[in-house]
This record gives C-alpha cells, structure tokens and sequence, in this order.
C-alpha cells in the first residue's frame, strides 16, 4: 500500500530506497565514513548503519560546517543517501551539500507522515512534484 | 526565493559553470531558510581547507571550481593541515593534496589567512554589517559578541557567497531571528575558560533555534571566555548566536552541575596526555600573553604544540611572546589547528591534553585519540616545573 505526503522542495530530483530514521541529528564530519557511508559515531542511534542508497530521514546537521563537502564526497563515492528527508526546516549544511551533489532534499512534510513511516520500509522522494510516498508492505 | 534576472542567468550558465554552481547553493539554502531575496555581503570566510576534512572529491571539485571563479568580495579561509614554512613528517599524498588546495583557494583570489579566527585578524566592518561566516566558532562569535550578521553558513554556501557577493536575506541577518526564546541558565559559578565550554557544548546540544540565549552572570564576557562559549556552541549543535538580553517571555533551562559532569565524562577520555595541544580555536594574543605569563620561568615536562594564524605569529613576535613561551618548551605550528591535523594521529599519541571542547570533541571523533580535558591554569600547573 502506498501512502503519499506533500512535502517542501529544497534540493529537486527523485531518489527511491528504503527509510532510515532517526531522531538524532548528525555531524557529517565526524560522525560518518565517506567511502562506505557507515555511521560510525557508537553514541549514535544510527551507530553501524549506511547512509548509502537510503533515504535518510533526519532533524539535520550540527557542528562542522564542513559536513557539506561530506555529503559530496559521499555522492563521488557512490555511497550518498537516495535522498535526504529534513524532519526539521532544512538546515544550510545539508542544502548546500545536496545541491551540489544533485541529492533531492526534501522538509516540511505534512502533518502525520512521520508515523506513517519505519525504518527499512520503502519511500519514495518525488522532489520536483514536492510528493513523499511511503510503501508499506505488511499490508 | 526570488532571483533577479541576472541572477536567473548566472544559475543558468551564462556566467560560466562555478557561478552556475554558486547560485544553485545559495537558491537551495535560500530556500531551506525561506529567504526571499539575497543581499550583499561584506564579507566570506570559508571553511574547507584542511585535506584531512574534505578529502579527493573536495580537492578535485575546487580545482575545477577555481578555474574560472573569482572572489568579488573581502575573502578569508580557515586553517589548513600543517605549518607551510615547517618541515613535518607527512606522506607525499597529504602534503601533495594539501598544497593542491591552497593554490585553488588562491587561484579563486582569496586571502591565504589560513586562520579560524579571521574576527581577531582583519578590521571589523561596522556592527549590522552582512557576511557571510562558515566555520562555525567565527559565525557565532561575529554575531554574539562583534554584532556582525551571518548565518552558519556552510563551506560551501560561503564559498558561493565570496564569488558572488550575495547571501540568503534569511535567519541570522533579520533582526526579529536574533532574539532568544530559550536561554540556558547555568546554576554553579563560572570560572575557567573550560567551564564555559561545557557550558556551550550543553546548550548547542539542547537547544536547536538560530539564536540561544546565556545567562552566566558575567557583565561582559572576555574575549577567551566567549571564544571558548563559541567553540563549543558550534561543535555540538546548529546554533548561530548567543545573546544576553533576558525577555520575560523566554523559556529558561537550568544547567546543573550534573550535565556538566556528563559531559565532560563524554569527551575526558584520558586520565593523562603525551602531549598538550593548545588551540580550536587557534589562540589570539591575548591568549600567548596570558600563556607567556603563566610558563615565565618554568620548564614544560610534555611536548606543547601551540596552534596559532601567522599573523597572530608575526604580532607575538615582535611583542616577545614567542621567545618566552619557546624558552618554556613550547612548539608553533601555524597555519593550522588542532581539530584534524595530520600532525595528531593514534599512531604517534595515545592521548593528549587540550582545554578546548571543540578540540576533545574532534580528537576523540575524528583524529581517534584519547583526550584529558583540563583549563590552561590546571595544564600548566601540572605539567611544566619551575628552572
């Protein structure tokens, strides 16, 4: 079943893989492998998880303003999120890293999406037409 | 946001490929902030510049950047991996990848400052001026204590803003967004440069608004003290901008003894270091007098590198303060700092004593060693002994 959401456009594109959530906000710098896209921070909810092919699904990026040339590096490496889902208004390190690695970013999603979604289940981030559609397979 | 004409060119391309690139940045960030237009700045500083932090991808993007980009605007970048007039034992690979960005940065025209502290280097432009700071402990300093106008611009957004001049009207550089609806009260005295440190990794951590307020009782903070406020405030959370001022209307968030206590266990993760390491952010004048003074006539019993901008080198110089604290034991690396240097690797230090927040937090994430968090004072009490 597929249940879709309006959401914000900061960064256009489409990008599809399966949500990876976490209420914890993440500094790009120091917190994440670049090759891989593991995060390696052990205080972190996401503590062993990869960025890579997922759409990640976050509150933002803190400290190290550097964090956006992380999330480029990520994309050379081919080992970027499919897309970036802000749970906050997009912060500036994360819109700028995504618009120059053409990772669609999208915030401001309406009311009630956000427990519609888990973890592993499938999401679709439509940038362009500013439309989230989650795919729910145990229905 | 709406782009002038020429603005919606300059994204297409009209203006060459870096310009394209530069308004796609700041349409995205002027979105993200709900900006409407974008104002002149006076001012970039851009982060970015140590290879250990944006890697070959980064290295390669600015060389392709630099070619047809060129700053229009005041332009200032952040420290790079090691002390360029210092031989020092890096592989062919750092020092080639290191010196390929910086001649980019200087290809782009910008001022070689290597420094993160570019507010206790250059003129101040006159307070309410627009600029535009990525590393964070400038961008939260400038607009809490000099009154200067930023968002925490990114490495990027900032480089995008010294070629075209032009920054987001957003956030930070409106008056109603610099206003605290939150401060973090402080329920212990203050007294070291460390405790105010803790104090900002504490309230970075808990409050997310663009502008938090402090209140720890000082009539006005100086300047060591609200750097290492700054510092910490940037390292842990998204905050641009601590304020003073005290509405009614603001929430207030005690900070206990108790958070302290938890955070420091969180980043002291050595009970001792084989080395001091001295500046995130790189230490101002200020700092080598109050150093000169505290080693005067000691000895230093562990190596001490002392991060600081050439500049800032230059000054102590010919003011005797490098020849004093030399005498004491102390080691100058310029043109760097000690959050992700190659000089400081688990390989050759198991642990090293810092009294910088952002430095313990960098050292124990990113250059993987041990940290001993203590205050100036405490370090040199124990660590150098009387001729």
């Amino acid at each position: 079943m597929n249940t879709c959401f309006k959401c914000r456009k900061i960064v256009g594109g489409y990008g599809t893989g399966n949500a990876l959530l976490t209420e914890e906000r993440i500094n790009f710098l120091s917190m994440i492998d670049t090759e891989k896209g593991i995060i390696e921070d052990p205080h972190h909810q996401l503590s062993g998880s990869s960025v890579k092919g997922a759409v990640l699904v976050f509150p933002g990026a803190i400290g190290s303003s550097v964090g956006a040339y992380v999330i480029y590096s990520l994309k050379v490496n081919g080992a970027a999120p499919a897309a970036i889902i802000s749970t906050n208004k997009a912060d500036i390190t994360t819109a700028s890293g995504c618009a120059i690695s053409n990772i669609p970013l999208v915030d401001t999603l309406e009311t009630g999406s956000f427990f519609a979604m888990r973890s592993g289940m499938e999401v679709k981030v439509d940038a362009d037409r500013k439309i989230v559609c989650v795919t729910n397979r145990t229905f | 946001m709406e782009l002038t004409g020429e603005e919606e060119n300059m994204l297409r391309g009209e203006r060459g490929e870096s310009l394209a690139v530069a308004y796609r940045i700041l349409l995205a960030i002027g979105e993200a902030t709900e900006a409407e237009r974008l104002i002149p700045v006076k001012w970039a500083h851009i982060s970015g510049v140590n290879y250990n932090t944006i890697g070959d991808s980064g290295v390669d993007f600015l060389e392709e950047f630099s070619k047809s980009a060129r700053v229009v605007i005041r332009t200032t970048i952040n420290p790079m991996g090691f002390d360029q007039n210092k031989t020092v034992n890096l592989s062919e690979n750092f020092t080639k990848k290191q010196m390929s960005i910086a001649r980019s940065y200087h290809m782009l025209g910008t001022t070689t400052s290597f420094t993160c502290v570019p507010y206790e280097i250059f003129d101040i432009p006159e307070k309410g001026s627009a600029v535009s700071f990525a590393e964070s402990n400038a961008a939260v300093f400038s607009n809490s204590i000099l009154g200067l106008l930023t968002n925490r611009e990114s490495a990027l957004s900032a480089l995008a803003s010294s070629i075209t001049g032009k920054s987001p009207y957003s956030n930070l550089l409106m008056d109603k967004f610099r206003h605290a609806k939150v401060t973090v009260k402080p329920d212990y005295e203050l007294v070291t440069e460390l405790d105010y440190g803790l104090l900002g990794y504490f309230a970075g951590n808990t409050v997310s608004d663009n502008c938090i307020g402090i209140n720890a009782g000082e009539e006005k903070l100086d300047t060591i003290k609200a750097k290492a406020l700054s510092a910490a405030i940037g390292t842990s959370g998204s905050c641009g901008m601590f304020t003073k001022e005290q509405g009614t209307k603001q929430e207030i968030i005690s900070c206990g003894k108790q958070e302290v206590i938890t955070i420091k266990d969180e980043l002291n993760t050595a009970e001792d270091g084989d080395l001091i390491a001295l500046g995130s952010p790189q230490l101002g004048l200020n700092e080598l007098h109050l150093l000169a003074a505290l080693v005067e006539g000691k000895r230093l019993k562990k190596r001490c590198i002392i991060f600081c901008a050439r500049a800032i080198h230059s000054q102590a110089e010919r003011l005797g303060l490098i020849d004093g604290i030399e005498h004491a034991g102390g080691e100058f690396m310029c043109d760097s700092c000690t959050c992700l240097t190659p000089l400081i690797t688990r390989a050759d230090f198991d642990s090293v004593i810092t009294n910088s927040v952002k430095a313990a937090y960098y050292l124990n994430h990113s250059n993987r060693v041990g940290v001993c968090l203590k205050d100036l004072k405490t370090i040199i009490k124990e660590c150098a002994d009387y001729n």
